[in-house]
Order: structure tokens, then C-alpha cells, then sequence
């Protein structure tokens, strides 16, 4: 459904993408992972025929987004981090006026703006004006809105940065409805890892390349067994000497030494024996998908 | 489906947009004031003062539609990247349909705004009566929708709403001040009769000058017209250009 080839983007000198490449099929709910800064924004205004981009390309649908931008424009339904409701505006002219955009009108648009805040859980908010509601409603109304001409696919991003967690988990659901109810094919970009984690495939985003992609748990699963946080004031020295008496490759980020190793309770024995007093605290758990980005990237996430 | 009603396609978008820029205002009243009074405090002092509420008039009616049409379009800024008009660039709605409904939009309101102002005329000793309020109504709609081609182009051109007071204090304000709207060109010196002759703005005091019957209405009803006609065309035509552009953003 939606396919990039060798897309790059640069602003001057500076690189925001470099020769990326994914497919996203129909019906699945794909996810850009990867920090602020990362490239995920000038993907998505590529994606959204907002921005051409310096080389490459990139097709929803089979129609190309720099040749073929009104046609991919008929096919996407679009979320922004930012909002782009008219706030004095009510949800019902809101959805209207997306409505015109679209060339609905008359009683089908009538019918789609009943469906799409029914669905939403908006029909009894829909005479308020957009900046009396919460931001969790906000939101909703904004994918009410991307939703009401029956887009193939939607376009998400960060849609859900800036709300609070059960808002989150709410929005969460409704996309998994959309997909499976509508079969629509869904692309977000994220940094929030739980919100990554419900995604059917990821890629994960870092300076401007994709660095690996596959389904969460297929990426958790390229970490062998555990992994243990050591808290030090001496994070790199600890490091190093873990690196020399255990024959391990531990990174550091932010004063901790992160180990990725099979049967994490044994190896925490031994290294808490090993440096006494250099270790202030010690946490085991299944590799995350920050431990991935971690593990492919060297970086963190947030 | 929508291949079959291009006309509807185009239409739909322009009247929701105008309709949207009534809708804000009427939420927003205080709006009005806000726009109305300052040109109309000027006017005064400065009509009372010279005791010549008359030769005044004409250019703060056109102080009143510029200060309405710039500060309605000035928000293209914010709404185009993070705002409304975000989701109508990604929308198949034409671009030029969207340009259009704006500045018909913000045009209505400056013309509305205009025509409060209007209400003080006798003040200047203008009796408009209900025949010649037909031109002089249509000769403030045309100086609202050319003002308003003018506030799109800057708002689009514009980055950030930081530069906004540099271009009001050193593109508007001077190019009204050299319109006629102070002094005549006749008593003007030379380069600032130059300058007078090429702005566009002095066509628009002189049109209106023209279908109020007041004095100094130094070029010809035609050429004002003309003019002022044709620098509204030229500024909704980059307007569109401009609009159309593929990086949007």
C-alpha cells in the first residue's frame, strides 16, 4: 500500500534522510519508531505531499506523492502532531468543513459525520466548540476528521504525544478498530515505546536511516535472553573492566552500563562480586524495544 | 464520483473557506472594535485638528480595510503549519479553490469592517444616498479583496509572524501614507509624487474619493478603477502561484 524507495531529503547541507526504504502492505498498522530529530517528521510531510523530497521516491497506493499528489491526497487521510482543527470552530463544523474539502456535501456527508463521531465517541460533543475539549477529544476529532472520506490509509504523527496515559491506551484501541474493522492500512511515527510495542511492524528511524525493521517481537527477540542495567558513578570505567574479565560488549548511556546476555540472574551475581561498591543499583528485565534501539543504534530513544 | 462535479469540487472548498472566516468573526466580535476604532480615533483627532474631517476620510476607510484585511490573512502564518489549513494541503481540494475562499473570506470582513466606517461619513459632510451606496459599497469590496491579495502574499512569503511589524511599519504604513490619504499629490514633492503615482494604493483613496464625491481625487475615476481592478487580479494570480508551489510547507 504504501512503498518508499531510496528517499532522501536534505535541508542545505544538513541530511535528514538518507536512502530510505520500507514497504507497508495493506490492512497492518506500521510504525516509524525513533527520537525527536530523528527524520520522522520530514518523512511524514514526504508522505503527506507536503514536501518533495531531494531524491528517491515514494508511492500510497501506486500513485507517486511528487507526481501524483492530488491523487495520493484522495487516498490518505491525515493526523497531525500538530492540531489542525479550527478551535472556534464546533466538531460538527469541523467535520463539515473537511466534508467541502473532500467535495462531500448534502445527506451522504450528513451520514459520514453521524458514522465518524459515533464512532469516535463524539456524537454528544458534536455542537461544542473545539477548544472546550479535552485533549484526548481533540485528538479524536482530528481522526474523526482524517477518517470522513474514507481514506485508505492514515497517516499518524505523533498522534499521541502530549496525551495522558488511558487517553493514549483510547487511542490506541480505536486505530486497532479502524484496521480491523475498515481495513485500513495505518502508518504512524512515534517515540513513545508503548505505543511502538502495539504496532504490527516497525521500522526504527536514526539520523536519517532506518537502521532495522520487523514486528516488536521479532526485534525483542534479536536480543539474546536479558538484560541488566548497572547503575555506577563510573559507568564507562565499569564498562570497560566488564568488557575485559567477562569478554562482554556493555554501552553506556546516561551513567548506566547496559549488558545484553542469557541467564542475566547468574551474570548480576558475579559482576555485583566482581566490582564491589562501584555498583549503585542493578535492574534484569526482557529486552524492551528501547534495548533494541539501543542494541542497533548505540543511542537512546528519548 | 467527484470526477463528475468539478465545479462542485472547486466551489465546495471556497464557500466552506468564507463561510468559516464569517463564522470566527462573528464568534470574535470584539474583533470589530479593535479594527474600527483606531483608524477611527486617527480621523478624528487628526480631522478636528486640521478642521478637515473631509480630506481625511477617504484614507482612514482605507486604513480600517487594511488593518482588517492584513490582520485576517497575517494568520495564513500560523494556520499553515500548524493549523486548519494543514489538513486543506493535504486535501485533493484545489489550491487555487483555497486561495480564493480565503481571501474572499478575510475580503468580506475587511469590506464589513469597512463599511461600519462607512456610518461616520456624514461626519466628513457625506450624504450617501441609497442609489450611490451601490458604487461606493463595491469600491470597498474591491479595496478589501485587493488588500487582502496583498496581506495573503506577504503572510505566505513570511516564515514567522516575527517579521510582521517590519513589513506594517515599513512596507504599509509608509506605501498609505504616500497615498493620498495624508496630503494631495498635487502639493507633493516631486520623488513623493513619483512614489505616489506608482502605488497602488493611491487609486484606491482616489476610487473612493471618485464614489464619495469628495475632493482630491487626483487620478481619473477610470484609471482608479483600472488600477485598482488590476493589482487586485495580479495579487490573487501570485497568490495562487504561490500556493500551488510543491513544497508547502
Amino acid at each position: 500500500m504504501i512503498q518508499v524507495q531510496n528517499l532522501t531529503h536534505r535541508y542545505g547541507d544538513r541530511v535528514a534522510l538518507s536512502n530510505v526504504g520500507f514497504e507497508v502492505k495493506t490492512g497492518e498498522i506500521f510504525g516509524l519508531l525513533g527520537p525527536n530529530g530523528g527524520g520522522k517528521s520530514t518523512l511524514f510531510r514526504i508522505l503527506a505531499t507536503l514536501m518533495a523530497p531531494t531524491e528517491g521516491r515514494a508511492a500510497i497506493a501506486g500513485d507517486d506523492v511528487v507526481r501524483s499528489p492530488a491523487l495520493v491526497r484522495r487516498h490518505i487521510g491525515v493526523v497531525f502532531q500538530s492540531q489542525s482543527l479550527d478551535k472556534a470552530l464546533t466538531v460538527e463544523e469541523n467535520l463539515r468543513a473537511q466534508g467541502h474539502l473532500h467535495g462531500l456535501s448534502g445527506p451522504e456527508l450528513r451520514g459520514r459525520m453521524a458514522s465518524a463521531m459515533e464512532h469516535l465517541g463524539l456524537a454528544d460533543r458534536r455542537k461544542d466548540l473545539v477548544e472546550t475539549l479535552s485533549g484526548g477529544l481533540r485528538r479524536r476529532v482530528e481522526i474523526a476528521k482524517a477518517l470522513l472520506h474514507r481514506p485508505r490509509v492514515l497517516l499518524m504523527d505523533e498522534a499521541s504525544s502530549g496525551l495522558d496515559p488511558a487517553a493514549r491506551r483510547d487511542l490506541t484501541r480505536h486505530i486497532e478498530s479502524l484496521r480491523d474493522r475498515e481495513g485500513v492500512t495505518i502508518l504512524l511515527t512515534t517515540h513513545i515505546l508503548e505505543e511502538a510495542d502495539r504496532c504490527d511492524r516497525l521500522a526504527l528511524l536514526h539520523q536519517g536511516s532506518i537502521v532495522t525493521e520487523g514486528s516488536p517481537s521479532e526485534l525483542r527477540s534479536r536480543i539474546g535472553g536479558d538484560v541488566v542495567v548497572l547503575e555506577s558513578a563510573g559507568a564507562a570505567s565499569l564498562a570497560a573492566g566488564i568488557e575485559s574479565r567477562f569478554g562482554l560488549r556493555p554501552t553506556v548511556t546516561d551513567g548506566r552500563v547496559r549488558v545484553e546476555i542469557p541467564n542475566g540472574h547468574r551474570f548480576i551475581a558475579e559482576v555485583v562480586e566482581a566490582f564491589p561498591g562501584a555498583i549503585e543499583s542493578v535492574v534484569l528485565h526482557k529486552p524492551t524495544l528501547e534495548d533494541v534501539f539501543v542494541h542497533e543504534t548505540g543511542a537512546s530513544i528519548e | 464520483m467527484r470526477r463528475g462535479r468539478p465545479l462542485s469540487n472547486f466551489f465546495l472548498p471556497v464557500i466552506t473557506l468564507w463561510q468559516r472566516e464569517l463564522v470566527r468573526f462573528w464568534r470574535q466580535k470584539s474583533r470589530v472594535l479593535g479594527v474600527v476604532a483606531s483608524p477611527l480615533v486617527f480621523w478624528l483627532l487628526i480631522g478636528y485638528g486640521s478642521n478637515d474631517l473631509a480630506r481625511f476620510y477617504s484614507g482612514a476607510l482605507v486604513l480600517t480595510v487594511m488593518f482588517s484585511a492584513i490582520f485576517s490573512t497575517i494568520s495564513i502564518i500560523e494556520d499553515r503549519r500548524e493549523g486548519f489549513l494543514l489538513s486543506m494541503l493535504v486535501s485533493p481540494a484545489p489550491r487555487t479553490s483555497m486561495v480564493l475562499g480565503k481571501i474572499l473570506g478575510s475580503a468580506t470582513l475587511a469590506w464589513i469592517q469597512g463599511l461600519i466606517f462607512l456610518a461616520f461619513a456624514p461626519l466628513a459632510g457625506v450624504s450617501i444616498g441609497a442609489l450611490a451606496l451601490l458604487p461606493v459599497a463595491a469600491a470597498i469590496f474591491l479595496i478589501s479583496f485587493t488588500l487582502t491579495g496583498l496581506g495573503f502574499v506577504i503572510a505566505w512569503s513570511m516564515g514567522s509572524t516575527s517579521g510582521f511589524h517590519a513589513i506594517m511599519n515599513l512596507l504599509l504604513v509608509p506605501m498609505w501614507m504616500v497615498s493620498g490619504s495624508l496630503f494631495p499629490m498635487a502639493t507633493a514633492h516631486g520623488w513623493v509624487k513619483a512614489i505616489m503615482w506608482v502605488n497602488p494604493l493611491t487609486y484606491s483613496i482616489a476610487l473612493l474619493n471618485h464614489v464619495l464625491r469628495l475632493p482630491n481625487a487626483a487620478p481619473g475615476g477610470v484609471a482608479s478603477l483600472a488600477v485598482t481592478a488590476a493589482f487586485g487580479f495580479v495579487l490573487l494570480m501570485a497568490s495562487g502561484a504561490m500556493a500551488a508551489r510543491k513544497n508547502a510547507v
